[in-house]
């Protein structure tokens, strides 16, 4: 741990080095290929760019892997089971349960809202007796690597909001994504990848779509703005050299650049011009880099069978999920996944088990994955979405369908590795499945937890911004010691 | 678990780097100890600061969070005997050693030591220290924020090299460099200065005539004829127009989910005609917050106020209403407070402002008057024409536009609506939102606006239209100082507040207080003239300087906080790529109309989708429009342009009135192998091989184009060495393959080698630094 601290340290300065670099402040010599020594740079330093103290702890986790589920899936068919749901099927939810929630615009005015209980059955898993749905059975045998917080609750009610708050802590846009804060925290342990990468997957359910916004960098340096990556040809926008000119002539043309940048260099004394010449050469080791990380035909046949067929289809979430666990190999400190269409308002059963084969299997394999390869204690995978899901039907319930409408007050995600208790089951909800009767985790206490794991205290990482000290958990979260190991 | 030795580790490095970085510091708020502290203190330059940064969070203006019942913003307060202690008072003026302030922040204590280690604020420099001691022996005197007093117009300084200022914005310039010691730059060579001035003033660099007319031209006047050449372009508008489109969150989408298509353009034709037409700055604003409420007012007016609605508006269905009419008002509240009066008001939504004297009261009296709308939080879920604006709306008929909207590029006979303001005639009542909830609603307030910039006075109507004259009151501080200021900062990289959306106690404070006085009383008094503000600007000897940094000005002023030399910055997004397609000769030069889609990535649409709306899909247009301006790209909100968001472009979210300005990886590759850059690179080569000249003439020429200067013999070169040696070694079948991109023909009698390797040449030019930057 001491030498993860030293190293993470040092991975630190290395950062503030170049953020300061893209800034223009420092100078290096022109053309080097190596990450410029620490000591060799002058420069300014402000408020902005340094961070005292950070890492703030000797860190549990040195990277995230976060598998969004875009659209919120339904807690009640996946990790929170509800039997009683299924004995009142049909039943008026009771006035009592419902309190004084808000409803959305699309159930609001319904006159009835019978309850309906998951046509899934549930099982339990492992030493931890877990439920989990039918539908998962793949994490229903992780289940003694994962743990369960079936206690989650947001402060939004309809999509946009709620991915904006989870992915930024504020509902407004304009913050910097939870990935962004990471990279601005402990900077990047590969100078040939960003720090924060994002990969896009879609299901056939009713899907609502991602914003790029979720992935900004705010007020940050762009430096901290989520790359995305896509399995594929092209696997970073213009990352790929014109045809007809290989890895050679490229060569070339750079050399000619930083030659004549270095004329006007000498002339002019901008720092920005030696920076951007050092730009240009990250871009380049970049275009050999991601190539490279990006191969999965080296893949053993094991790990393919693992993550299943879709795993070499470019562009699916098992795809993604097998790019994650090579991107965060590789260093990448905050690999964020979002696989769209959880959105069951109506069809529920049949797009759900649709849904759930996509990720199924694949969100298992990555953490057995990890697990296997020594990475899992370093590295924190999270699954979920933005929100629950009601718990009668919206809609009328039929007999052999329904659709669940959105539900901020509780809903199920579940973390592996990276210094989380793995096995257990946190939180608890009602019988109904509709309120939390036991330890509440609120998405501010979810960014405190994951940034705790990354070394990292929630009040310690600030950025200046027109005046306000801003972080990722705003003016709240606290730690929830009882998922830590 | 954290051991001893990872702690003195962690000491041991911080104190490392604290070494490492101190020793080459020159920022304020870290100043070394061995400054000298001035010998007269001033509170609004020397203590606001640092009280406002390390102790109003709990002893400022915010009431909920006060501690110990103690406020150190207001005088009365501090002087007072403390609640806890009775026997002592915060402040004791004259009296240091008696005074609690003094105490608490020189305590070795760290029990007793202010800010408490808890409050994550790191403790008052040495420096800092003695500055707050020195400032109660000095009688511990308040002042009020300077931003928030009336600007008077200042004595222009007498300077001793009276040679040197061309207007009275270098008498300013120049005085604090004398006082400095540090001699200004001399005035750029003509190429630089003219590529300057055309960017500043177009966002398009100048031609090859017009560089070889400037050089030519050895009048005393040569600089003012082209300035003023530019200045009536209608390229002016346009660039003048893209900070505003910004300020004003524009946008080509609703926002918010599903992000279908809205027609606002024509409202962004309107602030380009403006600009051209030099509409008085009062009127510029007073016609986009209010249009629609002036006296008989016309069409033109009401177009303004698409200003206003130029805010995300769901489509979402099964939202709540309310909630979302809500965030609407409060949008435009902000934009209010950011854009025009250059304050954080945004902060005063939940609670009493922590740092500005802004209660949450005034934050709402401010929302009622854009709170009256005719609107509804969601009008309709995506659909087809008849939604791509939302009420009120006004019709724009083709009859229109041949009589009285002139400037709107209007292209067919459709049907074209754009969401404007329009009050009820039935007022709706505002309340004090609790801690910002749509539903919370605590007491009603009147219209109003803070007591501390302006009391609202009672003879203005209480409505957008008084809210208007309110701005534009000889007494109102802000209004012009912020104006002028981002107007600076659009010439200068950065305002003489360089944070310009910030005038309050946390903001940065005016490099040059005084120049701003002098230009925004200036401004005001010469009838919100907004083009003889931009022409005072680039007519200064400042503006014109060389941009050269020496090594003796890094030291002395490193970040040019003195303006010791001229600005040098890498060009907004959308005039990179203006740059690109007007050197290479492919840009249209069309102004206005319904915005584009150029090339584009596949996929960045359909991957991030709903699947509803003419937006889900990705449609690029081709011929003319593929060569359109940057600013007319479409701007879908949930995935904005792509390559202009790599260089920084905002995603006009929310009201912004500063990009930031990054230097990175991935702007290197979309250099590199944007196909607008590879296209443009090949059409100006096809270009110039129709010149009956030498190689190295035709690679002189393509440097000028896009460099904006003639090459020097060391470049030229380069360049044509590069040139020779790509005409020997290039295979057929390559330079067929680098050919094959973009739509633009390719000439058919072209030989393949011959324009492959000019085409390299000429995109090797274009990724140099000096390329996109103004130098």
């Amino acid at each position: 741990m001491e030498k993860d601290f030293l190293e993470s340290r040092l991975n630190i300065n290395r950062r503030r080095f170049l953020s300061r670099l893209s800034l223009g402040i420092g100078s290096v010599a022109l053309g080097s290929l190596l990450i410029p020594d620490l000591f060799s740079g002058s420069g300014a330093d402000s408020e902005a760019d340094f961070i005292p103290g950070i890492p703030n702890f000797a860190p549990k986790a040195k990277r995230v892997i976060y598998l969004f589920q875009d659209g919120a899936p339904s807690q009640l068919e996946s990790f929170d089971y509800k039997p009683k749901l299924r004995e009142m099927m049909g039943q008026e939810l009771p006035a009592s349960v419902r309190g004084n929630q808000i409803l959305t615009g699309m159930t609001a005015k319904q006159a009835s809202f019978p309850l309906v209980g998951s046509f899934y059955d549930f099982k339990q898993y492992g030493e931890s007796g877990a439920y989990v749905s039918d539908l998962f059975p793949h994490i229903g045998k992780i289940a003694d690597d994962i743990c369960i917080i079936r206690s989650m609750n947001t402060d939004a009610i309809n999509h946009d909001p709620a991915l904006t708050f989870f992915q930024t802590g504020a509902q407004q846009g304009n913050r910097p994504s939870m990935g962004s804060w990471v990279s601005y925290g402990l900077g990047s342990e590969n100078k040939n990848l960003p720090a924060f990468t994002v990969l896009l997957s879609k299901g056939k359910g009713n899907g609502q779509g991602v914003y790029s916004k979720l992935w900004s960098n705010g007020f940050l340096d762009s430096i901290h703005q989520g790359v995305q990556f896509s399995s594929g040809e092209n696997p970073i926008l213009y990352l790929n050299d014109p045809e007809g000119l290989n890895r050679h002539e490229r060569r070339k043309m750079l050399d000619n650049l930083a030659a004549l940048n270095d004329i006007n260099y000498k002339q002019f004394g901008d720092p920005e011009i030696s920076a951007k010449v050092q730009q240009y050469e990250m871009a380049y080791r970049m275009q050999t880099a991601v190539p490279e990380i990006m191969d999965v035909s080296k893949e053993s046949d094991d790990i393919v069978k693992m993550y299943g067929p879709d795993c070499l289809i470019p562009g699916t979430y098992a795809a993604n999920c097998l790019l994650a666990r090579k991107l965060s190999e590789n260093g990448v400190r905050f690999v964020q996944l979002y696989h769209q269409g959880w959105d069951q308002h109506s069809n529920l059963p049949q797009e759900m088990a649709g849904q759930a084969k996509d990720v199924d299997q694949a969100s298992a394999a990555l953490v057995t994955d990890l697990k296997q390869r020594g990475l899992l204690d370093e590295t924190l995978v999270i699954w979920g979405g933005e929100f629950g899901r009601t718990n009668y039907s919206q809609g009328k319930l039929e007999k052999a369908n329904y659709g669940r409408d959105h539900h901020p007050r509780c809903f199920s995600v579940w973390m592996a590795g990276g210094g989380i208790k793995p096995g257990l089951v946190y939180g608890e909800s009602d019988e109904f499945g509709y309120n939390i009767v036991k330890d509440p985790v609120h998405v501010h206490d979810f960014h405190a937890t994951m940034l705790n794991q990354l070394g990292i205290d929630h009040k310690k990482l600030t950025f200046k911004s027109l005046g306000r000290r801003y972080r990722l958990t705003d003016v709240a979260g606290n730690v929830i010691k009882g998922i830590i190991a | 678990m954290m051991n001893w030795k990872v702690c003195f580790f962690s000491i041991w490095c911080a104190s490392c780097m604290l070494c490492l970085f101190s020793a080459c510091t020159h920022s304020r708020s870290d100043q070394s100890a061995e400054e000298q502290v001035p010998d007269v203190i001033s509170y609004n330059f020397n203590i606001r600061p640092i009280l406002s940064d390390k102790c109003y969070k709990c002893h400022g203006p915010d009431a909920s969070k006060r501690e110990a019942n103690l406020r150190l913003d207001v005088p009365e307060s501090a002087y007072n005997a403390l609640k806890d202690n009775p026997q002592a008072h915060a402040l004791v003026p004259s009296e240091p050693d008696l005074s609690e302030v003094y105490r608490r922040i020189s305590t070795p204590d760290t029990t007793e030591l202010m800010p408490p280690p808890s409050s994550n604020l790191k403790k008052l420099s040495p420096y800092e220290v003695d500055l707050i001691k020195k400032w109660i022996k000095q009688g511990a005197k308040y002042e009020k924020h300077w931003a928030f007093v009336p600007p008077q117009l200042p004595a222009v300084p007498q300077v001793k090299n009276t040679a040197w200022p061309k207007n009275q914005i270098d008498n300013f310039v120049l005085q604090k460099l004398e006082q400095k010691g540090i001699d200004p730059n001399p005035e750029a060579d003509k190429e630089r200065l003219l590529k300057r001035v055309s960017l500043d003033l177009t966002g398009l660099p100048p031609s090859l005539p017009t560089m070889d007319a400037f050089l030519a031209d050895k009048s005393s006047d040569a600089y003012q004829k082209v300035v003023d050449q530019l200045m009536q372009s209608q390229q002016y508008g346009e660039k003048m127009a893209l900070h505003w489109l910004d300020v004003a969150r524009y946008a080509d989408s609703h926002g918010y989910q599903d992000d279908n298509y809205r027609s606002q353009w024509p409202w962004r034709d309107w602030v380009i005609h403006a600009f051209n037409e030099n509409l008085p700055y009062d009127k510029f604003i007073t016609w986009q917050l209010a249009g629609d409420l002036l006296p008989n007012s016309t069409k033109e007016q009401l177009l303004a106020t698409g200003f206003n609605r130029n805010h995300k508006i769901t489509e979402e269905g099964g939202v709540i209403d309310e909630e979302y009419r809500v965030s609407y008002v409060t949008d435009r509240t902000n934009t209010f407070g950011k854009a025009l009066l250059g304050i954080t008001l945004e902060c005063a939504h939940c609670h009493d402002h922590k740092y500005d004297p802004f209660s949450q009261k005034e934050y709402y009296q401010v929302y009622s008057f854009f709170n009256n709308v005719k609107e509804v939080g969601i009008q309709s879920t995506v659909g087809g024409p008849e939604t791509y604006a939302k009420r009120p709306i006004m019709q724009i008929s083709n009859e229109d536009v041949k009589k009285v909207l002139n400037f709107i590029n209007k292209q067919d006979t459709a049907k074209l609506i754009v969401s404007v303001m329009g009050d009820s005639d039935k007022v709706r009542p505002t309340y004090i939102l609790k801690r910002g909830n749509y539903d919370a609603h605590g007491d009603e307030v009147e219209p109003g606006t803070p007591k501390s910039i302006l009391p609202f006075a009672g003879n203005y109507p209480k409505n957008r239209l008084g809210l208007a004259e309110w701005l534009f009151n000889k007494n109102n501080p802000l209004a012009a100082r912020v104006f002028v200021n981002q107007t600076w900062q659009e010439f200068f990289g950065k305002g003489i507040v360089k944070s310009s959306g910030d005038f309050g106690m946390q903001g940065d404070l005016p490099s040059h207080p005084e120049l701003l006085d002098w230009l925004a009383v200036d401004f005001r008094e010469h009838g919100w003239d907004m083009k003889r503000l931009v022409k005072q600007i680039v007519m200064s000897a400042t503006y014109r300087q060389s941009a050269a940094l020496t090594p003796e000005k890094a030291k002395s002023d490193p970040e040019n906080t003195y303006l010791s030399r001229g600005p040098r910055y890498r060009l907004p997004a959308e005039f990179v790529r203006d740059m690109v397609l007007a050197s290479s000769g492919l840009l249209t030069r069309t102004i206005g109309g319904p915005s584009v889609n150029p090339y584009q990535p596949p996929g960045l649409w359909e991957n991030a989708t709903s699947g509803r709306g003419i937006l889900a899909n990705y449609k690029q247009v081709h011929g003319p429009n593929l060569y359109r301006r940057g600013m007319y790209t479409l701007i879908k909100r949930t995935v904005p342009p792509a390559s202009l968001g790599i260089f920084d472009a905002s995603n006009r979210d929310q009201c912004e009135v500063k990009r930031l300005r990054t230097n990175t990886p991935l702007q290197a590759l979309v250099m590199l192998n944007d196909p607008t850059v590879l296209e443009a690179s090949r059409v100006l080569a096809a270009k110039l091989l129709q010149d009956n000249s030498s190689g190295t003439a035709k690679v002189s020429k393509a440097f000028r184009l896009i460099m904006c200067r003639h090459p020097q013999q060391k470049e030229l070169a380069i360049l044509t060495a590069y040139y020779n040696d790509e005409l020997k070694t290039m295979k057929k079948t390559d330079a067929e393959k680098l050919l094959n991109v973009g739509e633009y023909p390719v000439p058919a009698n072209a030989d393949k080698i011959t324009l492959a390797a000019m085409m390299k040449v000429v995109d090797t030019i274009y990724n140099l630094e000096e390329a996109i930057t103004k130098t």
